[in-house]
Order: C-alpha cells, then structure tokens, then sequence
C-alpha cells in the first residue's frame, strides 16, 4: 500500500456566501486518471483551484504525496495546471513557454534542453519550438499547454476543461492522445470537464458533482451502468425513468408497482433499507431496450406494451419515441448493426423488453 | 502643424537686430554658439533632470498603477480620479503650493525638526531636488494612466500560470508581468520624458535663479535678451535631440518587437 497521490478530505469553501465546495473527499491513487464532472457552478473548478493552491480552504485539508498543502503557495507545491485558456507566455516562444518551470527551478541548461525536446516530441510538436504562441492553432497551443506542465514531472498534473475550446472531430482525436500520452508518462491526472462521454473514455475513475458534494465516484462503468441517484443518472447518458412504488426487495432485485403496467423488476443496489410503498424510480439506459411485435416469450424479466410515437433515424442507430401512458415517453435506442434489423415505424404497438439487471431502481 | 516649426527653424539661421527685432541675413553662428561648454551644460542637465524625472515617475507609477489596477473594479474609477484631480487645479497654483511645502520655514521641514530627524531646516527649494520633486508630481499621472491600461489588460491567468510553475514573486514581475506592459511602459516614459525636457516653468519657480534649464534659457532668449534667432536655434537643437533620442530608444527597445523577449 503506497501514498495515495492526492488526498482529500472534507473540503469546504465559500465563495462570498455561496458554498461551493461542501465536505468533498477523494483519494487518488499514483497514475490515475480522475475526472471531475459536473454542471457549471458544481464546485468542480473550485476544487481544482484548491488542489492548485490558487485559492484556500476553508476546512478540511489537502494532501499531495503525504505532505499537507495547509498555505503552501502554488509556486511549492508538486502540481501543474493545465488550464483551460492555455494562458501561455504570448511574449515568449513556444521552447521558453515550455522550458520556464525548469528554468524557475534553476535547471541546468543542456538538461533543460533536452527535458523540454522530449516534451515537444511527445506532443508532436518538436518540428515548431520557435514559434510564438500567437502563430499557433488552438490545438497546437494546447498541446503546448499540456508539454510546459509535463515537463515538469509533478507528482499531479491537474487539467482544466482541456478539450474545451477544440472542434468535434479534434477533441475526439485529442482525447486518445491525452490518454496516451499519460499512460505513458505515468503521472497522476485530474481533469475536470463538463462533457461526461469526455471523462468516460479517458478516466480510470470519475467523480460527479453537483452544489459543491460529490455524488459518486467510480470507475466509468460503474457510474454509467449503476447510478447511485437521479441526478447522476440524468447527468451521464440519458436515462429513461418511472416512478412508482416499492411493492417487494428481495436479494437485490425490487419490484415496483407502477399503476397501468406490469408489475417492473429492477436492480437495487441501495443499502438502505426500502419499506413497501415507499415511492422509487425506475433509470434504465435507452440501448437496453429490445422492441419486438410480439410479446417476448422468454428472456426478460420485464415486458411493457407501448404504441411507437416517433421513429427516427440517426446513422449508427434507430430512437424510437415509446408511449406507456399519457404521462410516460421512454426513448429506445436500437442499433442499425445489421442490414436485416427490423423498424419500426410510428404508430405501431410495440413490446419493450428488458431484464432486471438493465435497469437500477432508485430513490432520488 | 508644421509651419510654427518650419518658422522656427528659419528663424534659427538669422541673426538679432540691434534693438531685438530679426535680421535675415543667413548664418550658422547661432548654431556654433550652443557648442559654448555653458550651452552644453545646460542641454546636459535638462536631458539629466528629465531621465531622473522619468525614472522616478516609472518606480512610484508603475507600483501605483499596479495596485489600482489589481483593485476591486468598482474602486478603480475612484483611484484613478484621485490620480487625476490635481489636474483640475490651476498649475500655477500647484507650484506655489510646493514651494510652499518646501521652504525653509515650510510644511517639510517643520515636520521634519518637530520630530527630531534633522537639527537645522534642510534647503531643498531652489534645489534641482525641489525642481526633481515638481516635476514627478507634475507628470506622474502621464505615467500612471497608460501602465494602468497595460496592466489591466494583462491576462490574470498568464500570471497565475507563471505562479503554479514554480515563479517567486520577483520572477513573475520581471519575466512575465513587465515584459507584458511594456507597450504601457514605454508610452508612459515617452509622455514623461518629453515634457519634462522644456519644462520652465516649474524649473523656473522651485529651482530659482540657480537652476537655468533647456526651457528657462529658450524662455530667457526670447523674452529677456530678445534674441529670437538664438532662441529659436536652441529650441531645434532641442527638438532634435529629443526625437533622436527616442527614436534610438524604440530601435533598441524594440518597440515593435515586444513579444520577443529580450535576452
């Protein structure tokens, strides 16, 4: 059991009156690639700016590598940001940018010659260090952004909305290379960003927040597949809902009893213990539900009539807008994989099946 | 705009009457006159006097204008009009009020013998000291309001940038901050610098008799001796010199060049 690379517990911080980080902790182990998401205004740059040193907690403490970072300035501590400007040196080219943390730390200069190399050549960009920032791409100062910190070796790279002022298809081709490139590094990463697909493709665990608390943390499956609330079940992914009451628990699996449909079995994680009656929501993902013409005879746990509202195509796959009742609209997912895979076309009555597993029953 | 200069100029190659009107007649002898070790003294000690009065306006403005503009926004307006009222007092008015604080049984010196710094009241009006001081104060807002632009543009995650790697507080003033303002820097010196260069009036009231500069001697040649030739041949010299002198200074500044950094 090594340190943890980063620590944090019970942080609080008010900005004026308003808290914006509520009692978070985390523990962040060597290597990791954590993410932080969140909507605007969920504390998660407040906390960024605190692991950073830019601002100081009001309570609770932050560690790095075991040691406290109680008033330790920014300037001392093993952390480089990232951020989401880029904020690089205008007046200075892209091989001083990149090379100013060694030079502050008085490195000596033939290592820092070759550290700083090394650095463009991991972001590509070894052929451009005359360059001023200003005659660069915004992708390019990025990645001069990400080399000026790596450089570095700190014990933590933190990184702030990285992909976030770079188009779709460059931020999709950035997104593997900044796990790539921190895979092979090895060094500790914690990006925060407000597009969860973002942070599930790249991060070895992601923590969501909102109002300044951490919902959950987990590894990307375990918060897409089993959301411990609503709100993260809303918030990553879409998620179908139903709201009903709790008939039966038993190892697990709920059932609830939603009035005008089939008794619904869901999986509950909770440990908390759930009386009969007590209201629960049903979250399940749209890709989960199969559609057949007729009800299925075996296989689901969960079998629902529903009338097809709205079909629509969507290249890589088919939504289908599915009416229960007058107040519920799920939305199905079902991919184009095959040139044989039956449609579906508006108006017609349809089975929606799904087993127990696919869906996680919920108590807001 | 250009003919007061062009009159000037060929004013400078005549030569005084006898009772002080102009002869135009041409000549060069008002030109080799000014290279009388007097003359050059004096073009010495203004340049000297300004380039002091520059250098002082930059250490006491740049801090100033850093602090208003790092203030919360609300307040700077206010900073800044106090920087500027003097302004709306009558020059005049605030020279006298200066040779009033200096004099020997001025505010200053009372100040400084009731708390028991010196035994004897120190001269400094009719010093080029006093002259130094009204000067600055003079000239300082020329200083304060363009770093104050500078500054305030400055980008705050740039500098927080220079912090997280690793920079102490001298680093990210001197290898990030100043070299960012430094368009405000050099405005703000230039705005200073050649001013003060002609500057008689207040030269003329805190430095007394004693003190002649670049400024007094135009102001005398015209209005005492009433030579207007001579005055004129000093006034271009002058004129010269300052733009060649600045000129020099942005080729070797770099004005142009700002983003590189200077090594």
């Amino acid at each position: 059991m090594g340190t943890s690379s980063v620590e944090v517990r019970d942080l609080v911080k008010y900005h004026g009156a308003t808290l914006a980080v509520d009692r978070c902790s985390f523990s962040i182990q060597p290597g990791e690639f954590f993410s932080l998401i969140g909507p605007s205004g969920s504390g998660k740059t407040t906390t960024l700016r605190l692991l950073a040193g830019f601002e100081q907690p009001d309570q609770g403490e932050i560690l790095i590598e075991g040691c406290s970072m109680q008033h330790v300035a920014p300037n001392h501590r093993p952390v480089n940001l990232v951020f989401q400007n880029y904020a690089l040196f205008p007046h200075l080219t892209v091989f001083k940018n990149v090379a100013f943390g060694l030079e502050m730390r008085r490195v000596a200069q033939s290592d820092v010659k070759s550290r700083v190399g090394a650095a463009l050549e991991m972001v590509k960009l070894h052929d451009k260090p005359d360059r001023f920032p200003s005659q660069l791409s915004g992708g390019e100062q990025q990645r001069v952004a990400l080399a000026r910190a790596l450089v570095n070796r700190p014990a933590v790279v933190l990184l702030d909305e990285p992909l976030g002022a770079l188009d779709q298809q460059l931020r999709q081709d950035m997104r593997m290379e900044l796990k790539a490139i921190q895979e092979q590094v090895g060094l500790t990463f914690i990006c925060v960003t407000h597009h969860q697909e973002e942070a599930l493709t790249m991060s070895d665990r992601v923590a969501v927040m909102n109002r300044g608390r951490i919902l959950q943390i987990g590894s990307p499956r375990d918060i897409y597949e089993s959301p411990g609330s609503m709100f993260v079940a809303n918030f990553v992914g879409h998620s179908n809902q139903l709201t009903g009451r709790v008939d039966e628990v038993h190892a697990a699996v709920c059932r609830i009893h939603v009035p005008g449909l089939p008794r619904i079995v869901a999986r509950y994680q909770a440990n908390l213990p759930v009386p009969v009656g007590t209201p629960i929501t049903l979250a399940i993902r749209p890709e989960r539900l199969d559609l057949s013409r007729t009800p299925h005879e075996s296989g689901f746990d969960n079998n629902v009539p529903a009338r097809i509202e709205k079909a629509v195509y969507n290249g890589s796959d088919m939504h289908y807008w599915l009416r229960f009742s007058d107040q519920i609209i799920w939305t199905a997912r079902v991919a184009n994989a095959r040139g044989d895979q039956k449609e579906f076309t508006a108006g017609e009555s349809v089975y929606v099946g799904w087993n127990a597993y696919d869906g996680v029953a919920l108590i807001q | 705009m250009l003919l007061p200069l062009l009159l000037v100029l060929a004013m400078s190659f005549a030569s005084r009457g006898l009772y002080g009107g102009v002869q135009w007649a041409f000549s060069l002898t008002n030109y080799t006159m000014l290279f009388d070790s007097l003359y050059l003294w004096i073009y010495g000690r203004s340049l000297l006097l300004a380039v002091a009065t520059t250098a002082m306006c930059l250490l006491i403005g740049y801090p100033l204008a850093y602090f208003i503009a790092r203030a919360p926004t609300r307040w700077q307006g206010v900073w800044l009009l106090l920087v500027i009222i003097p302004f709306w007092t009558n020059f005049l008015v605030r020279t006298y009020a200066w040779m009033f604080l200096l004099r020997t049984e001025g505010l200053l010196n009372t100040m400084l013998l009731n708390v028991g710094v010196i035994r004897t009241p120190v001269d400094i009006l009719y010093t080029d000291w006093a002259v130094l001081i009204g000067l600055v104060y003079g000239y300082l807002p020329f200083m304060v309001l363009p770093l104050y632009a500078a500054i305030e543009r400055l980008n705050r995650s740039v500098v927080e940038a220079a912090w997280d790697l690793y920079a102490n507080g001298w680093s990210v003033f001197w290898r990030v901050v100043f070299p960012l303002t430094k368009p405000g820097v050099i405005a703000g010196c230039l705005l200073v610098f050649i001013p003060s260069v002609g500057a008689y009036i207040t030269p003329d009231l805190l430095g007394g008799a004693k003190t002649m500069m670049v400024g007094n001697l135009i102001q005398h040649e015209y209005l005492v001796i009433r030579d207007w030739p001579f005055g004129s041949a000093i006034s271009f010299v002058l004129m010269a010199l300052v733009v060649l002198g600045v000129l020099a200074y942005i080729k070797r500044g770099g004005i142009f060049e700002d983003v590189k950094e200077r090594r």
